[in-house]
């Protein structure tokens, strides 16, 4: 049997805010080179988990571990092992395209040639490159969202983390981010999407997981899930494993 | 209007701030005082035959309960004090003083026999009241305690030589007020930095650079240096349009330079206070509002508004930073004052300290509440 090296471990992760429990004991490992799908319904605790990884909140109880280094007490290395593409579109509107994506370049100190080169090719396989130099202001929302992406990944992180990146994107644009996310799987980057679209998590995860009141639900392929279930589709598995009642976001 | 608290603080607290602020400047906050200066008296007939002239003089000065004495050995030390602001005029009795009067008395009609002489009077430069008041409260004691009810159109053998009136009658409103426009122009550094920063709090930017390896001190510390680098443009486009104006202070190299450290170093307490701001405001409508709880003490205190103080006023101006960057620029510019006089070190040592307090705390205070 072929170990394969573990790139992120969640082991019994508890985040609670006030009287709110987000993450409610979730362990789960992500393999180096997968590319892992997170769902749940809204306040389920997708970004609470996607924050705790990242450095951003310290967890009530439990630990995670990314790319082997510990995320409270070695938070300098994983940052420099991660990129982060934030459900809310956070770009300096007063910048242009090109300022944004190598302000972030900047701040992860990347050399200045190898930013360059990051830069130009990030916006070209996104569609962004004749519109590099307009202030990002002037952009429509699916420009800003891919240009999100782009800022998120002009470091060459080994471990990427996706918090909805093709959410109110039209099918073109939607489709070329799903190129794009199956492109870093190939440069065997790790992967962590969280996403509300099932044809989505269908399309480009390699195993996925249902979070539901913080708690992980389910746990497999989409296949397996799909069979486990008896439902034709990732969505059908959702709605029985999740329910009907709408919910709302902490 | 209830549940959106930056539109209650402007509709409640701002007017209140704003009336205590020019109240306390102008008004009679503290109970109905009037203002007094402060003179420097060198009496060199202090020992003459005819010494009870000058006492009587001096004694009618302290009587006017407008002039606060302080008497000085030598003209030398009470220079040094003028020039620094301590005092706002110096008065030099000359030493036949006491013998002019004495020969006017001896005969008031016939002026071939009075000893002739000439009272110095120096008046503090940087300040405006005391050019136009002192001479004329000078000149109405002398003429009571020489003359007692005689009329002012007699001619009489003393004078009162200003020597320093006639640079002051030069001086403009404008050149009085320049030092403290410095000041102002970097108070409003506060806002732009509390709104800066909340405004990309909310966009999530601060939780997009934190997730990078840029440490906080290097992130605040570019904050610091950019918005210094504001402040030192702000500083030069201020004094451009002055020069446009017409204001030529007439100061060396070493003094302008001074003037833009202390400038600079000021900014650096206003970008504290945006940050102290910051991490209160939960927007940066908010943000807007919450700065001028910084920015209006110090502009109506410490700035061009705070040489029409009332004393309650100028008493609390020295609470707030802006009023010694503006002492500093005034004694630089205005008063000719050297870098190296004790009163401007010790303003840039406060305006130093005030400094980093603020920008410590406001730092401090920010990682700890105000990032999302």
């Amino acid at each position: 049997m072929i170990m394969k090296e573990v790139a992120i471990v969640i082991d019994n992760l508890t985040k609670r805010f006030e009287d709110v429990t987000a993450v409610d004991g979730l362990s789960l490992e992500v393999e180096k080179g997968e590319l892992f799908g997170l769902l749940g319904p809204n306040g389920a605790g997708k970004t609470t988990t996607i924050n705790v990884l990242c450095g951003l909140l310290e967890p009530t109880s439990g630990s995670v571990r990314v790319g082997g280094c510990d995320a409270q007490k070695e938070l300098n290395k994983v940052k420099e092992l991660i990129g982060v593409c934030p459900q809310d579109t956070a770009v300096f509107s007063y910048l242009t395209g090109r300022e944004n994506v190598e302000l972030f370049g900047n701040l992860h100190a990347m050399p200045k040639e190898k930013l360059k080169k990051n830069t130009e090719e990030l916006l070209r396989k996104l569609d962004l490159l004749d519109d590099a130099n307009r202030r990002v202001g002037k952009y429509s929302g699916g420009m800003r969202r891919r240009l999100n992406l782009i800022m998120a990944l002009v470091n060459d992180p080994e471990i990427a983390f996706l918090d909805e990146p093709t959410v109110a994107m039209d099918v073109q644009s939607r489709h070329a981010v799903w190129d794009f996310i199956k492109d870093l799987k190939k440069q065997n980057k790790t992967v962590i999407l969280t996403t509300h679209y099932m044809e989505e998590a269908e399309e480009l995860c390699d195993r996925v997981g249902i979070i539901d009141y913080g708690k992980l639900i389910a746990l497999g392929t989409p296949e397996q899930l799909k069979d486990k279930f008896g439902a034709k589709n990732l969505e059908k598995v959702f709605i029985q494993l999740t329910g009907r009642r709408i919910r709302e976001e902490l | 209007m209830i549940r959106e608290p930056a539109t209650l603080f402007l509709i409640i607290l701002f007017p209140v701030i704003l009336t205590l602020a020019f109240g306390t400047s102008f008004g009679a906050i503290g109970g109905s005082q009037s203002t007094t200066y402060q003179i420097g008296v060198v009496n060199t007939d202090s020992a003459g035959p005819y010494q009870q002239w000058s006492q009587r003089f001096v004694g009618n000065l302290t009587n006017t309960e407008i002039l606060r004495i302080q008497d000085y050995s030598d003209n030398e030390t009470a220079q040094a004090d003028l020039i620094q602001g301590k005092i706002q005029a110096v008065l030099l009795i000359p030493e036949n003083f006491g013998e002019s009067c004495n020969s006017f008395w001896a005969a008031p009609t016939d002026s071939s026999l009075w000893v002739n002489t000439t009272v110095q009077l120096y008046l503090d430069s940087g300040s405006m009241f005391a050019t136009q008041a002192i001479p004329l409260i000078i000149q109405q004691v002398l003429a009571a305690t020489v003359y007692g009810d005689q009329p002012i159109s007699v001619p009489r053998p003393i004078q009162i030589g200003s020597p320093s009136l006639i640079q002051a009658s030069k001086t403009t409103m404008f050149d009085y007020m320049a030092p403290g426009i410095f000041a102002y122009a970097a108070i409003f550094l506060t806002m732009t930095v509390a709104q800066s920063f909340t405004t990309d709090r909310e966009k999530g930017l601060l939780r997009r650079i934190n997730i990078t390896p840029t440490t906080p001190t290097e992130f605040m510390t570019s904050q610091a240096v950019s918005n210094m680098l504001a402040a030192l443009v702000q500083a030069v486009l201020v004094f451009a349009m002055a020069y446009l104006i017409g204001y030529r202070p007439n100061v060396d190299a070493a003094s302008f330079t001074l003037a833009f450290v202390i400038v600079l170093i000021f900014s650096l307490c206003n970008v504290g206070f945006g940050l102290i701001t910051a991490t209160i405001a939960k927007s940066p409508g908010a943000a807007t509002g919450i700065a001028f709880v910084f920015i209006m003490p110090q502009m109506f205190l410490g700035t061009f508004v705070g040489f029409a103080l009332s004393p309650t006023g100028q008493a609390a101006g020295k609470f707030v930073p802006s009023y010694y960057v503006t002492d500093a620029l005034t004694s630089l510019f205005l008063r000719g004052a050297p870098i190296s006089s004790p009163t401007i070190l010790l303003d840039l040592a406060v305006v130093s300290v005030c400094s980093v307090i603020a920008l410590l705390l406001g730092i401090v205070l920010f990682r700890k509440y105000g990032k999302a």
